[in-house]
């Protein structure tokens, strides 16, 4: 080793390898520096100061923010750096509500681990007084600020990773706070639930939301009959937490634990991932054909779907008006539901009459590695009549809990077979929850029912190894019998909101777009248990591979059961008119602010009559503004100021009818001054005070 | 356009001075905040007003075509320094500076002075220690234990005309810059000077453009922090207020030495006249061709922005302060990359403090060795400091590095004062210097030389330059959690050693002052500060264990007192006192008695009195009562 290229770790010389800072250089010599806020795919904050090191004539450097030089001379244990260390874990110990055994991250905890590890056995300094209010508005997470380190890591990983950024710091000093915009709540923000920044929280700040409690109940309930859905994903993880390697077993093993549990039947979600492939398969292949409404981006994930509904009105369907003058609807994104939700509405649908029971009286819980799951089953368009499809949405933490919780040995049972014919799957099904195995799973489909010669067969084979890559986007061409398929896999928010705009700005074409919120995909969702490194993600998308391999077939199509399934319950083929009834959906433009009207008078302590005019762009365009202006002029002239509350209010979603108008809590719509004169006077003369009774004759 | 590319800076200047020789006297009123605050511009009206009605032809703008004679030219100043006896007012060539004045004092000076050249004796400064009266400038101790270069124009020119700067040589170091220099000279220049960043640091400000100049070309910005933000320091402010132009020449200095083509210059938002006043100079430069593009047809291109700070201490760091002129929250960042490298917008920036940007014209127009005779070898040229606290004569001073403390605080300072504002000869007891990021001095360092490095080497630090003066009756104790609290309510919250730490020894300090403290406090203390100090990301944190560590260094025994016998010496801590009537100076006269809500009280009429200690809830209505001083401890 040349000195140019070594710099010396606790007396150890250690070659260079363009490791961009000191931590990456120490941490590559085994040597664990602690660290809360360093992430090797997020920027540099240094606020921690775990990882100060000391490094000869320069005193002690954080090591993560310190460049790399070489013939530093570095000592990582001296008394100072453990003492700082030390004092710095207390310090965080006696920041907030730190109290392990009641913490749901109690074992996964960096805060609880690094203070065993560092031996800090006492804190001596004062517990903090103030408690603040929990975060439990968000379907998916609860946000626990009396436990937060402000490491950052969510702050950074939802803006940099996700590019999303609804956390942000807040206050000074020891009122430091994490927290969405204006303290609101993370429902009313727009965080699309991936559930990311519960991952990658080093302490139980974030954490996710249970529904153990419900799901006993229904168990409990001699009623209900419970069934089960385990996603694709779930099992390449939850072996880690009962020491075991992922594979075929452990799903076994986890099906007899299920059944233990109380789960009147264990199904896969798998099945309806098959069943996701041939209606989207089928929808793509039709629109390809038409050469409308490309490209296609998928539309499992709900996080991603959550972000195209808020952020990409464009991608949904929407009216546009050719050079011609014709309008037409244009839909990018599949109108296929998630597996999740095909699984709940085929379950809901055929298992009552099955079972010769009310559809009430059927419960259906799904085991997801996804917290936005969670969410997209309280979409209330994912269910009959107000009884939703889905009723209960587990993580894979949430299962582990419960079956460590029942005592039950997971890793000593027998395993036992899913219950048919909702268990039946094909290997294309499982890869799923890998980044890229919804492409995959097309393109085998697509190999079978559209490419007809061995040797276009073979060259797709190739395709499916560029696809099964993990850059941030893969892009690929597939020659087939319908033409030349232009497809990109992508992963991570960020990334899939420059793929959107390039695609936009004309800078990039697709004909199929796959689209996964996590890194990585289902593999890492933010329900999984958390990884400490990315060597378990690897391992967990290499376990879907095996159990693809080890399974009979590898292509949807190949699924009988499906087959049958379609035959008896789905009118016979994909894309039928029952198909769309079962299993497509609609989507809501999310683009909105919600019930905050703007004040535009002064607010006296009467309460006033509300007077709301909407200057959404439908309304706006129809001339709501001078509406408004107008009804201003109006009410102070004729000296009404004090009984009318006037506010201009976002969308009332009846934008083709604007301008919309609600006095008194009774909406108009097409409304002119006239009306709203005639709205306003009638609202004063059926008011209860005599005073604003009055009031109506002067006006 | 044609008139802005053809100013002549000499021709201005001569037309000003023809102008102005045209005036008989020159009367200058202090338009600092402090004077402003005590009413300065009612005098300024006041003067006016009384002038016209004697018949006096007192202009208030110069015109250059006026050829008249007149009686006097009635113009404004930035802070003239001596705000103790604000609002001040000066009469050139008279030599006479009269203080505390106020819009009634203005006839009797028209009549007497103006009319009749007499002096209104009353009106003038007189040394509390002495009662001896002093005339003006030349004469005033304050003034002349002070060299003032780079606050003399703050006090003499009017900071809102920019002729007035241009006729006092104003401009003419950054045409030297752009004409005759180039960037690597400029950078020489400042470099050779010893010029040394007077934020806090004391970073040689030559290395530091020349970090930058290196830097390949491109985009580059200079910015000017004005966000002082110390509790007691307003030389920054007194600067930005007094003498615009110095800062905006500085900058374009900056901007040529370095290869940048903009400025911004942050100033703290609470210091609305700053912002005004630096906002007209950058428009006046502007529109007299002095900022922009083409700056006088040289093709050098130079402008700059203000911004006002975003209310935060923070933000005078210098990683934060580029945060948050990028519209980021004000977080510091690790350094490296230094701004120097990376900075604004990821360009190579260039951050100086205010007063080292004042600083620069001077250097450039008498030279590098010129600058280099005042002061130290490693800290040459002079230092401004705000002087506060027990002191005779408050305000704001500049003197040479190299000083002594004593020099300043008994001799510019005109001594230490006691609780009733009598002079002390014996009161002093401690100097906290650089703010809440300082040390404090006592009476061991009085001969001590202020410089960078022999402040350092004993703890302490020039800082921007505040000094706190103290004298027996302050706690030291106090005076560190004070300046705790203010650190703690002022740290970003990024790091955990700045965030937390300050916070718990804030609630050691706590402990101690209130009588909680036990043996484990003291030494629990000193680790906290010893690993914030090692610990935080930025200076703040770094730093602000300083007013902790210099006073336990100092002070101990104080401490001690506190946390063993449950004693404050200066008896400024309530908790620790027993309430008692001093029976030599109590009179029995009942009013105390009267005074106290729960009866702690009693005693004979005539009689000395007693506080019951375990009945007393210190609320202090006693010892407001008492005109005898005789109860203490509450």
């Amino acid at each position: 080793m040349t000195a140019e290229k070594t710099l010396t770790i606790d007396g150890v010389q250690v070659a260079l390898n363009g490791e961009k800072n000191l931590l990456e250089v120490i941490r590559g010599a085994h040597i664990e520096l602690p660290t809360f806020c360093y992430h090797s795919e997020l920027s540099v904050y240094g606020a921690c100061r775990l990882c100060m090191v000391e490094v000869e004539g320069r005193g002690l450097v954080a090591a993560c923010s310190a460049p790399v030089e070489p013939g530093l001379k570095i000592k990582t244990q001296s008394a100072a750096v453990r003492e700082l260390r030390k004092v710095n874990l207390e310090l965080l110990l006696a920041s907030g509500q730190h109290d392990c055994p009641t913490c749901d991250k109690s074992g996964a905890c960096k805060l609880q681990s690094l203070s065993e590890r560092l031996g800090v056995r006492k804190v001596r300094f004062k517990a903090p007084v103030v408690v603040r209010p929990l975060d439990t508005s968000s379907a998916s997470l609860v946000r626990d600020p009396n436990k937060c380190v402000l490491c950052g890591d969510c702050v950074r990983y939802c803006s940099e990773i996700q590019g999303i950024g609804v956390l942000e710091f807040s206050h000074r000093g020891s009122n430091s706070v994490v927290t969405p915009a204006f303290g609101k709540g993370l429902k009313d923000v727009e965080c699309v639930l991936c559930g990311q920044c519960a991952s990658v929280c080093p302490t139980g700040a974030i954490t996710v939301k249970s529904e153990i409690e419900k799901v006993h109940a229904s168990l409990e309930n001699p009623k209900k009959t419970v069934v089960v859905q385990i996603a694709p994903a779930v099992r390449a993880a939850i072996g880690e937490a009962f020491n075991l390697p992922a594979d075929t077993h452990v799903m076994g093993k986890l099906v007899a634990s299920l059944r233990r549990l109380g789960f009147d039947k264990v199904y896969d979600t798998a099945f309806a991932a098959d069943l996701t492939i041939l209606e989207e398969a089928n929808e793509f292949v039709a629109r390809k054909k038409k050469g409308e409404d490309l490209p296609l981006f998928t539309s499992c994930c709900p996080a991603w779907v959550k972000l195209a509904e808020q952020d990409f009105p464009e991608l949904l369907p929407h009216t546009e008006v050719a050079a011609d003058g014709t309008q037409k609807t244009v839909q990018h994104i599949s109108s296929c539901r998630s597996p999740q939700g095909m699984f709940s509405s085929l379950a809901k649908d055929v298992l009552p009459k099955e079972f010769g029971i009310d559809r009430k009286d059927l419960v259906v819980v799904s085991i997801m590695p996804c917290t936005a799951k969670k969410f997209e089953a309280q979409r209330p368009e994912l269910g009959v009549d107000g009884s939703l499809d889905t009723d209960c949405v587990l993580t894979t933490q949430e299962a582990i809990r419960m079956i460590k919780d029942a005592g039950i040995a997971l890793a000593e049972l027998d395993p036992e077979s899913l219950d048919m014919p909702f268990g039946a799957k094909s290997g294309a099904g499982v890869i799923f929850g890998n980044s890229g195995g919804v492409t995959e799973a097309v393109l085998r489909y697509a190999a079978a029912e559209l490419e007809a010669t061995p040797e276009g067969r073979a060259a797709l084979q190739d395709v499916v190894m560029e696809v099964r890559k993990m850059d941030g986007v893969r892009e690929f061409t597939a020659n087939l019998s319908i033409g030349t398929i232009k497809g990109a896999v992508v992963h991570g928010l960020a990334n899939t909101r420059k793929l959107v705009r390039a695609i936009k700005e004309g800078k990039a074409h697709y004909d199929f777009v796959e689209v996964m919120s996590c890194p990585n995909g289902c593999v890492n969702g933010g329900g999984q248990p958390v990884a400490q490194d990315s060597k378990v993600v690897a391992k967990r998308r290499e376990a879907l591979r095996h159990i693809d391999a080890s399974l009979d077939f590898h292509r949807s199509q190949d699924n009988l059961a499906l087959t049958k399934c379609y035959e008896d319950h789905i009118g016979g083929a994909p894309n039928s008119h029952k198909a769309h009834h079962l299993l497509h959906t609609v989507y809501q433009n999310r683009k909105r602010i919600a019930n905050e009207p703007l004040a535009l008078g002064e607010i006296s302590g009467k309460e006033k009559i509300p007077v709301t005019v909407c200057v959404g762009t439908g309304c706006q365009l129809r001339g709501a503004q001078e509406l408004l202006r107008q009804t201003l002029k109006f009410v102070d002239q004729a000296d009404l100021t004090d009984y009318l509350d006037i506010r201009a209010t976002f969308c009332m979603e009846a934008c083709d009818r604007g301008p919309s108008v609600t006095v008194n809590g009774v909406a108009k719509q097409h409304c002119s001054l006239d009306d709203v004169k005639a709205a306003i006077a009638k609202a004063l003369e059926e008011h209860p005070d005599e005073e604003f009774r009055n009031a109506t004759v002067r006006s | 356009m044609s008139t802005v590319t053809t100013l002549n800076l000499d021709e201005v200047a001569k037309s000003y001075e023809a102008a102005a020789s045209l005036c008989a006297r020159r009367v200058v009123i202090c338009a600092g905040t402090g004077c402003m605050a005590g009413g300065s511009m009612k005098v300024f009206a006041a003067l006016q007003a009384e002038a016209k009605a004697h018949g006096l032809n007192l202009e208030i703008e110069l015109d250059f075509e006026d050829k008249a004679h007149k009686d006097g030219l009635l113009t404004k100043s930035g802070c003239q320094g001596f705000c103790q006896v604000g609002p001040l007012l000066s009469i050139e060539p008279d030599g006479i500076l009269y203080g505390k004045v106020k819009p009634e004092d203005v006839k009797e000076i028209v009549e007497k002075t103006f009319k009749q050249g007499e002096v209104v004796d009353r009106l003038l400064y007189k040394d509390p220690a002495t009662e001896k009266t002093y005339r003006g400038l030349h004469d005033i101790p304050f003034y002349t234990h002070q060299t003032r270069t780079v606050l003399k124009a703050c006090g003499s020119l009017d900071p809102e005309d920019i002729r007035e700067y241009i006729h006092n040589d104003g401009y003419k170091a950054a045409m030297k810059a752009i004409q005759e220099m180039t960037d690597e000279q400029v950078c020489k220049e400042i470099l050779d000077s010893g010029l040394r960043g007077r934020g806090g640091g004391g970073f040689p400000t030559g290395r530091k453009w020349e970090m930058a100049r290196i830097q390949p070309k491109g985009k580059k910005y200079i910015v000017c922090n004005g966000d002082e933000g110390d509790p007691g320091a307003f030389m920054d402010r007194s600067v930005m207020e007094g003498n615009p132009h110095a800062v905006i020449e500085g900058m374009m200095i900056a901007g040529r030495g370095i290869g940048a083509d903009e400025g911004y210059v942050y100033v703290r938002a609470e210091y609305p006249l700053a912002v005004a006043r630096v906002r007209k100079a950058v428009a006046d430069a502007e529109a007299a061709g002095l900022l922009g593009e083409n700056i006088l047809g040289t093709g050098f291109n130079f402008t700059v922005h203000v911004m006002e700070g975003a209310g935060a201490f923070v933000c005078g760091e210098e990683t934060a302060l580029l945060a948050s002129i990028e519209g980021k929250r004000g977080m510091p960042m690790p350094k490296p990359p230094f701004p120097a490298q990376s900075g604004l917008w990821c360009k190579p920036t260039i951050i100086n403090n205010v007063e080292t940007l004042a600083s620069v014209p001077l250097i450039l127009l008498s030279g590098a060795a010129d600058y280099r005779k005042v002061g130290t070898e490693k800290s040459p040229g002079t230092k401004t400091f705000a002087l506060t606290g027990h002191v005779a004569n408050t305000g704001l001073i500049e003197v040479p590095f190299g000083t002594t403390l004593r020099d300043i605080v008994l001799g510019v300072g005109g001594g230490v004062t006691a609780k009733d504002g009598s002079i002390d000869p014996k009161g002093f007891k401690s100097v906290q210097i650089g703010g809440p990021s300082g040390g404090c001095l006592t009476p061991e360092h009085l001969e001590l030389a202020m410089d960078f490095d022999s402040l350092s080497s004993i703890g302490a630090m020039v800082g921007s330059g505040g000094l706190v003066v103290m004298n027996h009756q302050t706690c030291m104790v106090q005076v560190a959690k004070f300046f705790m609290q203010f650190t703690q309510n002022e740290s970003c919250g990024k790091c955990v050693p700045c965030r937390e730490g300050t916070k718990q020894m804030l609630a050691l300090l706590e402990d101690i002052v209130e009588g909680r403290a036990t043996e484990e406090t003291l030494p629990l203390l000193e680790t906290l500060a010893k690993n914030v100090k090692l610990g935080s990301l930025c200076a703040l944190g770094k730093t602000a264990p300083n007013p902790v560590l210099s006073t336990l260094k100092y002070f101990r025994a104080e401490y001690e007192a506190h946390v063993h016998r449950k004693v404050c010496p200066a008896r400024e801590c309530k908790a620790l006192m027993t309430p008692e009537i001093d029976p030599s100076l109590c009179k029995g006269c009942t009013v105390c008695v009267r005074k106290c809500p729960v009866d702690a009280i009693s005693g004979e009429r005539k009689q000395p009195h007693k506080i019951d200690p375990d009945k007393c809830i210190r609320c202090g209505a006693c010892v407001e009562a008492c005109k005898f001083n005789a109860i203490a401890g509450v």
